[in-house]
């Protein structure tokens, strides 16, 4: 091959003077040692390529500015560039672990924050308190059904055993309980959602 | 002693590890369409496709 015989600093000042062609006779014949060497240090194919080329866009553009000195040494500049840039990724990626979320699992819907925030609590808060007022307003014989049935998780069987009225009583204490309250949410507009 | 199973193959692949082809002509289209104009000693890089 004709190139072989053309010397890197030939190709690199024939490149400066607008010679796009001897660019690629550059990257042809550094490529896999550049390449190679980058790949024994991130083991990722993709990194390796995206670091080859950024290599490679800092050439170029610092060949095209003028300012790259030639002293005969373009294969070892170019690759001091790519270990820098190695030296950057792995930089990065230690201060920002990249999280590889492209898979089947998507560790999000593990992970979550189920706790509530600041002003969640505080509306859970308000909200207790209203209804525990609005519990504090009905008739006694009603609350007292809706505090056992609700709170305290008790079938209207043992409902009626403890305060002594049937079932039915009991069923319809709770109904006019929850029908009072609504009432009242009603008639107050209160909101009673988080 | 174990035997290793192993094979070295790291030296031989590496070497024929090569950036793929269109990273290639990425670049070369890169380098064609960079242009850096000079003005008032400041330099200015224009990219034209």
């Amino acid at each position: 091959m004709q190139h072989e015989f053309i010397s890197d600093a030939t190709l690199v000042s024939n490149y400066i003077d607008g010679n796009e062609g001897a660019l690629e006779i550059l990257i042809t014949r550094h490529k896999q040692k550049i390449y190679s060497f980058i790949y024994s240090k991130v083991y990722d194919r993709d990194v390796a390529e995206d670091i080859f080329q950024d290599t490679f866009i800092k050439v170029i553009r610092t060949l095209k500015r003028k300012a790259y000195n030639e002293e005969g040494k373009f294969l070892p500049w170019v690759m001091r560039i790519s270990h820098n840039l190695v030296i950057d990724y792995f930089r990065k990626n230690n201060r920002m672990p990249k999280f590889d979320n492209s898979g089947d699992f998507s560790i999000f819907s593990v992970l979550s924050d189920n706790d509530l925030n600041a002003e969640k609590r505080i509306i859970k808060e308000q909200v207790e308190n209203d209804v525990r007022r609005l519990v504090d307003e009905l008739p006694e014989d009603q609350k007292e059904v809706l505090l056992m049935r609700i709170y305290k998780d008790m079938s209207f069987k043992e409902i009626s055993e403890r305060t002594g009225v049937s079932i039915n009583t009991a069923l319809g204490r709770m109904r006019y309980a929850l029908i009072n309250l609504r009432k009242i949410i009603d008639k107050h507009n209160i909101i009673l959602t988080n | 002693m174990a035997k290793l199973y192993s094979e070295k193959k790291s030296v031989k692949n590496l070497n024929e590890l090569q950036p793929s082809e269109e990273t290639v002509n990425f670049l070369l289209n890169y380098s064609k369409a960079l242009s850096v104009i000079n003005c008032n000693n400041m330099k200015f890089e224009a990219l034209l496709n």
